[in-house]
């Protein structure tokens, strides 16, 4: 029996700066369904962590509740992370981010946890600009409590327990457009290749990142029928341009200034390189960005990619002016000044 | 990249590194397995099918399935897969039942077998319960050819031989013990259907330096003798050492394989206070296998790496010392080793020198104008599949036919040729009519999370033999050295193999591309990736792309994506993980199981 994973791995192994190997990036053994979506989304962030030769104890995971909340647990397991409640997801990581700036937020949330439950505090974080990246696993249906139908799921259609989806649909990404995230991207758990590129981004990105990725639900909405089934998504995934992430250390050898390809600098220094596939494309319009994703729907396509990037964006802190230190690294004199700096406070209202 | 054949064991076999290193293709995994469930007489029965000796092979095989144990590649050592063979052979029970028999009523072929070694006696076994009329010549006393004559007792009981000799020679084999064969042309006179000659390599090398003539090689206590002449000498007691004639004090071994280890080791019990083993390669690239230059130095033995000898050193007719250069190893681009001298010398006192730097096969006795061709080491030539020599009725295998090997690649060849005898006296063609065999993949799933097999691997080193205390070993000739894995260290490291048998088998058809496998591997072998035109493009899509060019890789037909499935079978833990992440059922984990093992040998 192999509840366990084992701890052998290959030889010949790489290791990244830090002398790690990506297997130093697992987590626990998932106890997800077999085939579900969410396990290739957390090798994707596994990859993209060691490739980035992030400190694991430099990042907070952060999740609501959901199959794909649980998720947290199977990467990074000397990472910290909170398990909120709920949809409430957004509002924890603001306290967290708010007290220690210093950490890397990687939020894992559903389309239940954020389309639904959670959709005021989705929008609002996002009108924040809170710097971290979401990522919402999108697979239709509330998975964890046995497929009903998600806010996310396209109308007209039926789960596997035949519940016609009866309204609109909720786009997290034309929502994270409108409300003003500076970075907007959708992909495909099946496609590595596009994933893990938009993850590292979105890590190196300053400012509230939010990433929708289709992950198909195996056991509930994998059935013919479903627009969130792996054999749909593969038949009927396109992408406006293909970007590729370019890591800040490395010698930039063709400047990406041709026709359909262009290089855009990331807060720290490194490159996203945008290779257009639609003539169109262009990540730095939104409201473009939005018309596009609603003409692929109309045409029964999946559009992904990167959909918009505004790498100078201020993020919370900047807009609130806050102080450079993060308020758990004040000590107990600054946090609390004393009664004399109470009364002038107060005397300045009077 | 082009498809797996997958309608084809060879794929298969080939993963089970152990086996099909092994040259009898012992099926490994599965009699460790047995072990593992403490069914040993099952262990041994399966090891006697395809090894025949599994008692003694247990103790003393060359053991090539170890350095190919796939535990290896990802742990310091591998299984301990001999070791395991030995707790079978002393833990089964009474096995005679189990045996085949001879039939009565016999096909009426006459077969002869020359010399009685593990060749001969191989093919003896595998005739004999087909009905075939077995007659072995053998020049010794007793069966057993170099196991029983230069193999010393305390490496291998001469009870254990016995034993195993006996279930073939009780099968009804006819036996000539002290018969030596001098024409064989006299012998095709005697109208076998078919003759094997299985007569070994019997004459060790001389080393003819300055000296060498001046010492009568002939006599029984002669100051220098080869190796395997002095270990025969030793094992059938005709040195007999007392005050008159003491045993040699100080001795040296020339040579450095496997008979310079056995013959210091010996030399070292009957009493010799100073014995030193040069050899003219370094210490690493030395012939013997690591163990017995372990238990050699254990047995307080000098071994002097890169030392040439120059010259028998003598004083009034008798042998004081021989002389030595050093020498360097120095390899040129291709490999090949030259010897370069460093100008220095050493001299090394000796009473007695025992020279071990190769043996010879010995066909004076085979006439050159009977249809027999030899080839340029005067070795008769033979096909490699059939062992069937130019004259149709002779077959040679063992050392005779490829000079000193083995055992384990005597008894291999003894099976190549019993079925090849088979054919030709049932007038097909050894080489042509040879069938292959059939096989079977067989699903080991029992439920979710269970497997028939130990699924669960993890860290675990090999375990040790224990042995003897090593001042105690030095005293005796026959008692055993080592005393063999007891139950607990058997489980142990029968825990350690990674079930190789146990392949991973995709089906294309029900893959939906979801890559939860290629997520889950500990060990990164599953790749899903584009098709390009050169191989090597896709290798770089892989997730490890430092490939083992050695092994082999599965490569599946195109997925509904158009996306190829390739799965390097280098580092495979066989951990069934795959298998239980897949929500299809596109991977299972089946165990292999060929039917005619022998047939595999090729
Ligand atoms: C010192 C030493 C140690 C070894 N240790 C190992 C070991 O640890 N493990 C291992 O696997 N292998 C070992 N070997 C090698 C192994 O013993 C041989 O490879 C193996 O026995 C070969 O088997 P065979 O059947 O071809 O011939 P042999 O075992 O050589 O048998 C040939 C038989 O033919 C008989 N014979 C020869 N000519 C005639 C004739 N004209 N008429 C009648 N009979 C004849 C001989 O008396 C002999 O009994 C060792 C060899 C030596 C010398
Ligand atoms: C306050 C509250 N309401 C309802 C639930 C029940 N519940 C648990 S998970 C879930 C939906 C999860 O859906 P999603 O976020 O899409 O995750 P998935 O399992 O599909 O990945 C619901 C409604 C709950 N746990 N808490
Ligand atoms: S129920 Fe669906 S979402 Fe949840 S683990 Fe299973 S496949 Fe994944
Ligand atoms: S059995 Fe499957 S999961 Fe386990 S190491 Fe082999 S390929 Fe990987
Ligand atoms: S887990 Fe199964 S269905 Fe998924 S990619 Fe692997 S073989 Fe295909
Ligand atoms: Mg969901």
């Amino acid at each position: 029996m192999s509840f366990i994973k084992s701890t052998f791995r290959h030889p010949r192994l790489p290791v990244n700066d830090l002398g790690l190997t990506y297997r130093d990036y697992e987590g626990a053994l998932s106890t997800l369904c077999a085939g579900c979506g969410h396990d290739s989304l957390t090798a994707a962030i596994i990859q993209a962590c060691h490739e980035l030769s992030i400190e694991p104890h430099k990042v907070a995971k952060m999740s609501g509740i959901g199959c794909s909340s649980k998720a947290p647990n199977y990467f990074l397991n000397k990472a910290h992370g909170f398990n909120s409640v709920h949809g409430r997801m957004p509002s924890v990581t603001t306290g967290a981010n708010l007290a220690n700036q210093e950490l890397l937020y990687l939020a894992m949330s559903g389309d239940g946890d954020s389309a639904s439950i959670g959709f005021g505090q989705f929008a609002h974080v996002v009108r924040r600009q809170l710097n971290m990246v979401y990522m919402v696993a999108n697979n239709g249906v509330y998975g964890l409590t046995k497929g009903q139908l998600a806010a996310t799921a396209d109308k007209g259609v039926r789960n596997k327990g035949g519940d016609l989806s009866l309204f609109n649909d909720i786009d997290l990404c034309v929502t994270a457009l409108q409300l003003g995230a500076s970075f907007v991207a959708r992909s495909f758990s099946g496609d590595k290749q596009q994933l893990v590129p938009l993850i590292k981004a979105a890590i190196s990105h300053k400012g509230f990142a939010f990433i929708d990725i289709i992950s198909p639900c195996v056991t509930f909405n994998n059935h013919a029928g479903s627009t969130r089934s792996y054999d749909y998504v593969h038949d009927h995934v396109t992408t406006g341009a293909i970007a590729d992430f370019v890591p800040v250390k490395t010698e930039i050898t063709s400047s990406g200034d041709s026709a359909e390809c262009e290089d855009v600098c990331l807060h720290d220094g490194s490159i996203m390189r945008i290779q257009k596939v639609d003539e169109g494309y262009d990540s730095t319009n939104a409201s473009q960005a939005i018309m596009d994703i609603e003409r692929h729907k109309q045409d029964g396509k999946i559009l992904t990619g990167l959909f918009y990037l505004e790498p100078t964006a201020s993020d919370y802190h900047e807009i609130n002016d806050t102080n450079d230190t993060p308020l758990n690294q004040l000590d107990q004199d600054a946090l609390c000044p004393g009664s004399r700096v109470l009364n002038g406070i107060n005397e300045s209202f009077r | 990249m082009k498809k797996t054949d997958t309608g084809n064991y060879q794929h298969f076999l080939k993963v089970v590194d152990c086996q099909q290193a092994c040259p009898a293709h012992t099926p490994v995994p599965e009699y460790i397995r047995l072990i593992a469930e403490k069914r040993y007489t099952d262990a041994y029965l399966l090891n006697w099918e395809s090894n025949v000796f599994p008692g003694i092979l247990g103790r003393v095989c060359d053991r090539p399935c170890e350095p190919a144990c796939r535990r290896g590649r990802v742990e310091e050592t591998p299984v301990a897969i001999c070791r395991l063979k030995r707790v079978a052979a002393d833990n089964k029970e009474d096995i005679s039942a189990f045996l085949p028999k001879a039939p009565r009523k016999k096909n009426g072929k006459r077969i002869a077998l020359i010399g009685a070694g593990p060749a001969s006696m191989t093919v003896a076994r595998d005739l004999l319960p087909l009905g075939y009329d077995v007659v072995m010549f053998e020049r010794d006393a007793k069966a057993g050819g170099m196991m029983r004559s230069q193999i010393p007792a305390f490496r291998l009981p001469e009870a254990v031989l016995d034993e195993e000799l006996n279930y073939i020679i009780n099968m009804g084999l006819e036996c000539h013990f002290g018969e030596e064969i001098s024409s064989l042309d006299k012998l095709l006179q005697a109208n076998f259907d078919a003759i094997f000659v299985g007569t070994g390599a019997p004459n060790g090398r001389w080393l003819k330096i300055p000296g060498h003539d001046q010492l009568d090689e002939k006599s029984e206590y002669a100051q220098i003798d080869t190796g395997i002449n002095w270990l025969a000498k030793v094992s059938f007691e005709h040195l007999q050492y007392d005050e008159n004639t003491p045993a040699p004090k100080k001795v040296v071994v020339l040579g450095g394989g496997n008979t310079a280890m056995d013959c210091c080791r010996t030399a070292k019990r009957l009493g010799a206070e100073e014995v030193t083993v040069l050899v003219r390669s370094s210490f690493e690239t030395m012939k013997a296998s690591p163990w017995e230059k372990e238990d050699a130095a254990a047995e307080g033995i000098t071994i002097l790496p890169n030392y040439n000898p120059l010259e028998y050193k003598l004083e009034q007719g008798r042998l004081v010392a021989v002389l030595f250069e050093q020498v360097e190893s120095v390899y040129d681009k291709v490999g090949n080793r030259t010897l370069q001298a460093t100008g220095e010398t050493l001299l090394v006192e000796c009473d007695q020198v025992l020279v071990a730097v190769g043996q010879d096969t010995a066909f004076e006795w085979i006439e050159r104008d009977i249809g027999i061709s030899f080839n340029q080491w005067g070795r008769p030539k033979v096909n490699s599949h059939s062992l069937q020599s130019t004259l149709p009725t002779v077959f040679f295998g063992g050392d005779a036919a490829f000079g000193p090997k083995n055992i384990i690649s005597a008894v291999a060849n003894g099976h190549q040729v019993a079925i090849s005898i088979d054919l030709f006296c049932q007038n097909a063609d050894p080489i042509e009519d040879r069938s292959d065999t059939s096989f079977n993949l067989i699903s080991q799933k029992m439920g979710i999370h269970e497997w028939s097999y130990q699924s669960g691997i993890d860290h675990q080193e090999r375990n040790l033999v224990p042995h003897i205390a090593w001042d105690e070993a030095v005293k005796t000739l026959t008692t055993e050295v080592e005393l063999g894995f007891d139950e607990q260290l058997a489980l142990a490291e029968a825990s350690r193999c990674l079930n190789c048998d146990v392949h991973t088998v995709f089906t294309e058809s029900t893959c939906i591309e979801c890559s939860a496998c290629e997520d889950v591997c500990p060990m990164d072998c599953i790749n899903f990736v584009e098709e390009e035109s050169e191989d090597a493009q896709m290798v770089k899509q892989f997730r490890v792309s430092e490939l083992n060019t050695e092994q082999s890789l599965l490569v599946s037909a195109p997925l509904k994506t158009g996306h190829i499935m390739v799965k390097d079978e280098d580092v495979c833990l066989h951990c069934g993980l795959c298998a239980e992440r897949c929500p299809t059922g596109a991977w299972d984990m089946k165990k292999l199981l060929i039917n005619n093992i022998n047939a595999t040998i090729k």
